[in-house]
């Protein structure tokens, strides 16, 4: 029988070890609460670690590292990722594998950096310019992190492509007693730069999986091209013409097919009627209300939070009553999932300032009763 | 494989151009430096100069615009000062305006990186307005009686942060052996090249020579080095598990008389321990088998004003460790008591508040007990609090409180437990 190891630990301990574990070799960050933990975790644990002097350098600089082989994670919260914007759509339109870590703070703007919050998925939903999707995983509990840091630098490696792993201050800055010994194995992803020798490597050439194989600048045999804009096969800049249209919708089509093999969500089944869909830290609120309630309603913990993946709405389309509980003020999920005009069917919960709490879903329940 | 850095002798610039020459010398210095060609990476920025990539035999990376130095220093960075390679990056004056953040940092960071400023004096893809290296009294679209502003003198700007070579010249004729010495420096280097956009500049500053331009302006053609390690990686002491880091607590006793989720907030003065506590507190519990949650709120000064800890302890798993109303609130100080005024106002009578006996009492419902904790001293408070707590409530066992205080706190033998745990007796009695 396996040892325990409990031991007291946050969750931004998890991720960075899940990650460095995973494959992941390059830090590079600037400080910012709520992410500041994650930080110093990665400096104690990459190999590779760099302060950068801003945000817009750190993704600039993993780029770079990205461009050479090396598998790049930074963290950060709102200011920060506004700061990336620009810089996550040029990786995103390159093809580089890169991991991002938002914790969430409370906003708008500077807002209050030591306030909980989940305000920043619409954000997400829509940063690409475009609306093509970024892969966002977002774990409820110390195991997610551990399995969610590991699948989405696999996402990242396999799809070259940036992924967030969403959280937020109240999970990144709260320890909690969790036994180690319980985390599965993580193996490391083997990295394979290979080609067709026989044939002339085209950077953003694909094949039916929709990902072009990728070559590091490092290697001195086949010449890479790569750029940030709108570009053919050979990654040369183009207008618009026809191969190059077919190129920026093969960058939706190659998250949407293959963020299939990346499905997570937790579903508890109680026979109610009631779905309460939820995620992050306002999905312990609602396994809290669950225990509560004596189990009145069915849960839905989603993980694989963006781009939305069919599996949620086939299990939304099974009930007559949905409560959408987030900690926002906007029902930012909900409208992702909904659009902004709500069905009748669905109600939404939410906090700002303050934890969503087990009591204000429960209420939402019993007001629906 | 050739060995020619260019695939054509028709650059897709505008006639006349001083892109032309910089191309050129360029590809001549890389190749009489008998580079391999697939050993350079060109980096360009947004600009007319960016549209070189297609004409290039190299790797080629083409970015954001301003964000180019930034790129080129993370992929110099990734090839781990290999000698063989060079990274050299092609911007304008725009590109170098809006990411000089990126041109003094790789140049302070050293990083090994030649940088090629395009320096023609204005944004030729916008419609030629002026930039940040644009010359004093210089004519632009945006800026028809001349430019009002001064210019930055981007040389002495990457020289004192800390440049390995920087060079001004004007974009005439053979300037490969500038390029040479760029491309010789082990580190970062940098070369403005002065030159008129034929388009725009020609069109607003008629008559005008490139030397008469510059030299008006006050720009010295110059030259300077400095002798710095080229950037690598500081090698951190780094550890293979971050797990290893942290205790493990292995549970003696499970001797549990919680059967529910019980809140215990720690409430005091920060720089007097209250987070440490509140890890003691839950290693403690952790001994006995129970589930804890550790949460602290401070101001962002992290050294003055309150400091607050929540701490659930649990039979159970716990999902939601948000604040309801602790069952036991223990204030130390002002600052704390101050803090969780509203908490204390609110709490049921169900709860109990321990608090210094130093301190206003508020108005509660709660159930009160005064505690002697800062007459101990300011750094030892909380520490009583904790033993107050445990020996009161028995939640935490006074024999895993110790034991955790012990292993935790170098001056534990100046904690004076026996007469804390006196105190208390007297309080039960």
């Amino acid at each position: 029988m396996e040892t325990k190891q409990i031991k007291l630990i946050d969750d931004s301990r998890v991720i960075i070890e899940a990650l460095a574990r995973a494959g992941a070799d390059v830090y590079i960050g600037y400080p910012i609460t709520p992410a500041n933990l994650l930080y110093f975790y990665a400096s104690q644990r990459f190999k590779y670690m760099l302060p950068a002097p801003d945000e817009i350098s750190t993704m600039q600089y993993m780029s770079g590292m990205a461009l050479t082989g090396h598998l790049p994670v930074t963290a950060t919260s709102f200011p920060g990722l506004a700061l990336m914007v620009e810089s996550i759509n040029m990786a995103y339109m390159m093809e580089l594998p890169m991991v991002i870590v938002l914790s969430q703070r409370l906003g708008p703007a500077t807002g209050t950096a030591t306030g909980g919050a989940q305000g920043d998925i619409l954000l997400l939903n829509g940063i690409i310019s475009g609306g093509h999707p970024l892969p966002v995983f977002c774990p409820a509990d110390i195991l997610d992190c551990w399995i969610l840091s590991a699948k989405a630098l696999e996402f990242a490696y396999n799809c070259r492509t940036p992924v967030v792993i969403l959280t937020s201050k109240e999970r990144t800055m709260t320890s909690r007693s969790f036994d180690i010994s319980t985390l599965p194995e993580i193996k490391p992803i083997e990295k394979k730069f290979t080609i067709n020798p026989n044939k002339e490597y085209l950077p953003y050439e694909y094949t039916e999986n929709l990902v072009p194989p990728f070559l590091p600048i490092t290697q001195n045999t086949h010449q890479v091209r790569i750029t940030a804009s709108t570009h053919d096969q050979k990654g040369i800049i183009q207008h618009t013409s026809p191969e190059a249209m077919q190129n920026t919708i093969r960058l939706e089509k190659k998250i949407r097919t293959h963020i299939k093999n990346f499905v997570y969500f937790e579903h508890k089944k109680n026979n109610s009627n009631i779905l309460v869909i939820s995620y992050g830290i306002s999905a312990n609120a609602a396994q809290e209300a669950m225990r509560i309630s004596n189990n009145k309603f069915d849960l839905l913990i989603v993980k694989t939070l963006l781009p939305v993946v069919n599996e949620i709405y086939e299990i939304i389309d099974n009930y007559t009553t949905i409560i959408v509980a987030e900690d926002n003020i906007n029902a930012q999920y909900a409208k992702i999932l909904f659009g902004d005009r709500l069905l009748p069917k669905v109600k939404t919960v939410g906090a700002i300032g303050k934890m969503l709490s087990p009591d204000d879903i429960l209420k939402t329940l019993n007001n629906d009763k | 494989m050739t060995n020619k850095v260019l695939n054509t002798t028709e650059l897709p610039f505008c006639p006349g151009c001083g892109h032309h020459l910089i191309a050129k010398n360029t590809a001549k210095a890389i190749e009489e430096l008998n580079y391999n060609i697939l050993d350079i990476i060109f980096v360009t920025d947004i600009g007319c100069h960016g549209i070189i990539d297609k004409t290039l035999n190299t790797h080629t990376v083409h970015g954001l615009h301003g964000r180019s130095v930034a790129l080129g220093a993370g992929i110099s960075m990734g090839l781990h000062n290999n000698q063989k390679k060079k990274v050299i990056v092609f911007l304008g004056d725009g590109g170098a305006t809006i990411g000089l953040q990126h041109i003094l940092e790789a140049a302070r960071l050293n990083v090994d990186m030649t940088v090629i400023v395009h320096n023609n004096f204005l944004y030729g893809m916008t419609g030629g307005q002026l930039s940040g290296l644009t010359p004093k009294g210089f004519n632009t679209i945006i800026s028809l009686n001349g430019n009002p502003f001064e210019p930055h003198d981007i040389i002495k700007l990457v020289n004192s942060a800390g440049a390995n070579y920087c060079s001004r010249i004007l974009g005439i004729g053979d300037f490969s052996a500038t390029i040479k010495k760029a491309l010789s420096t082990k580190g970062f280097s940098l070369i403005e090249v002065m030159e008129i956009c034929p388009s725009y500049g020609v069109k607003y500053n008629p008559k005008k020579k490139l030397q008469e331009i510059v030299e008006s302006a006050g720009f010295k053609l110059v030259e300077y080095t400095n002798n710095r390690e080229p950037f690598s990686f500081s090698h951190y002491e780094t550890v293979t598990n971050l797990f290893d880091k942290v205790k493990t607590i292995i549970p003696t006793t499970y001797n549990t008389t919680l059967n529910e989720q019980i809140q215990i907030v720690l409430s005091g003065s920060a720089g007097e321990g209250i987070q440490s506590a509140a890890s003691i507190l839950c290693r403690a519990a952790m001994l006995q088998g129970y589930n804890v949650t550790q949460k602290g709120t401070y101001p962002v000064t992290v050294g003055v004003g309150f400091s607050n800890a929540e701490v659930n302890i649990s039979p159970y798993e716990i999902f939601y460790h948000g604040l309801y109303h602790p069952k036991y609130l223990i204030v130390t100080s002002i600052d704390g008591l101050e803090f969780s005024k509203n908490t204390i106002k609110n709490l049921p009578e169900s709860s109990t508040l321990l608090i210094d006996d130093s301190l206003e009492l508020p108005e509660t419902k709660a159930k009160v007990i005064k505690i002697s904790a800062r007459k101990k001293g300011e750094k030892n408070a909380i520490l009583v609090g904790l033993i107050y707590f445990s020996k009161l409530f028995n939640v935490v066992s006074i024999e895993n409180l110790l034991k955790i205080l012990k292993e935790d706190v170098k001056t534990f033998e100046k904690l004076p437990v026996d007469d804390v745990i006196k105190e208390i007796e007297k309080i039960k009695e």
